[in-house]
């Protein structure tokens, strides 16, 4: 049942989406790449290429398209893959929810709480191998297709990480560097 | 006041590009330039949000949306957060595939997807550095992505582990040094 799966995995990304976009990028991988098989790995890196530069978080960004592509791609008409998209925006934010308006209603303690600063100490070195993590499972012959690839990833590497260049440009000369590259 | 605090919270949604933290700066000037909370409290929300799993701008409007207007001001404030992105990615994937075929796109997208690994790639040590992680806690990062990456282990497990662990080690490993 797509429908169902397609909340269930949502909402465990949204439960278990811990230290920001791009931590979460591997869970969101894992489940909806290498588990359901709803996208290609070259579609998820397009996606993470189109949230670069389009407003809002990855989140968002990947649960709209993924569940309309889901719904979309088991032969429902685009009016039930909207409703697809619609559904994995829901259940990504659904945990939030519920945690926000607990933690409001109850006046729990969070900043400062010795449980959650334990839990911390585990989860902000972990959160780094989470992020390399996705770059490396990222880092396949789909999007990796030959010499060219590697010099792109090594300069725009080098230019993200000492330069500083912003993402969006970053991205719109690689757009450029592609066409002529494999003209 | 529900639709000052639609309309502020799709402005947020609307020109911040590249996700939660860049958003930060500008929820801050909206909403405590318009006196609905204060510096200090925003600061204590922003730590508080960022406990919480989930999404972090998602977050951080759910819980204004609560201490201004209870339950109708959190689904209010999350809407108006979710909506701008929401419909531009529905219009992308609505018309996506009809360009994906296109040989520009074909051939703009094989240049861009490394570049998206790169981006993915250098906040693994930007990261490292902000956390200022040294000496065995390097370990921890190193087995947790090999873990994934090769043993093909879920993130959740990770995740879970990271917090069992955290938990072990300030209650039972810290404690025992300290006593001693």
């Amino acid at each position: 049942m797509i429908w169902l799966k397609l909340f269930y995995v949502y909402l465990k990304i949204g439960l278990f989406g811990f230290g920001g976009g791009y931590a979460m990028l591997s869970l969101i991988q894992d489940e909806v790449v290498d588990k359901y098989g709803w996208i290609s790995s070259q579609e998820f890196t397009d996606i993470v290429a189109i949230s670069q530069m389009t407003p809002g978080p990855i989140g968002i960004n990947s649960a709209t398209y993924i569940g309309y592509t889901a719904i979309h791609n088991a032969g429902y008409s685009a009016p039930y893959s909207i409703l697809g998209s619609a559904l994995a925006t829901f259940a990504v934010c659904l945990p939030s929810f519920i945690l926000v308006l607990i933690v409001s209603y109850y006046f729990v303690r969070v900043k400062n709480n010795k449980y959650i600063e334990a839990a911390f100490t585990g989860l902000r070195p972990a959160t780094v191998g989470l992020i390399a993590a996705a770059a490396l499972t990222l880092m396949n012959t789909e999007n990796f297709i030959d010499y060219k690839s590697f010099l792109l990833f090594a300069a725009a590497f080098l230019l993200t990480w000492k330069v500083k260049l912003h993402p969006i440009l970053m991205i719109i000369i690689a757009g450029a560097a592609g066409i002529l590259l494999y003209a | 006041m529900y639709w000052t605090l639609f309309i502020t919270f799709v402005k947020i949604g609307t020109f911040t590009i590249g996700g939660g933290y860049a958003m930060l700066p500008l929820i801050q000037r909206e909403v405590v330039n318009k006196g609905w909370i204060s510096e200090e409290d925003f600061i204590d929300l922003f730590s508080v949000a960022q406990s919480l799993p989930g999404i972090f701008a998602v977050n951080i409007s759910i819980f204004l949306g609560y201490k201004l207007k209870k339950l109708p001001g959190c689904l209010v404030c999350a809407l108006g957060t979710i909506l701008p992105s929401f419909l531009i990615i529905l219009t992308i994937a609505l018309f996506f595939t009809q360009v994906a075929d296109n040989e520009w796109v074909v051939k703009a997208f094989k240049g861009i997807r490394p570049v998206v690994v790169a981006l993915i790639a250098v906040p693994v040590l930007t990261t490292a550095r902000t956390l200022k992680l040294k000496g065995w806690v390097i370990v921890i990062p190193i087995v947790a992505a090999l873990l994934i990456w090769l043993v093909g282990l879920s993130p959740i497990w990770i995740i879970l582990a990271a917090i069992a662990g955290g938990m072990a080690y300030t209650f039972i490993i810290k404690e025992a040094i300290s006593k001693k």
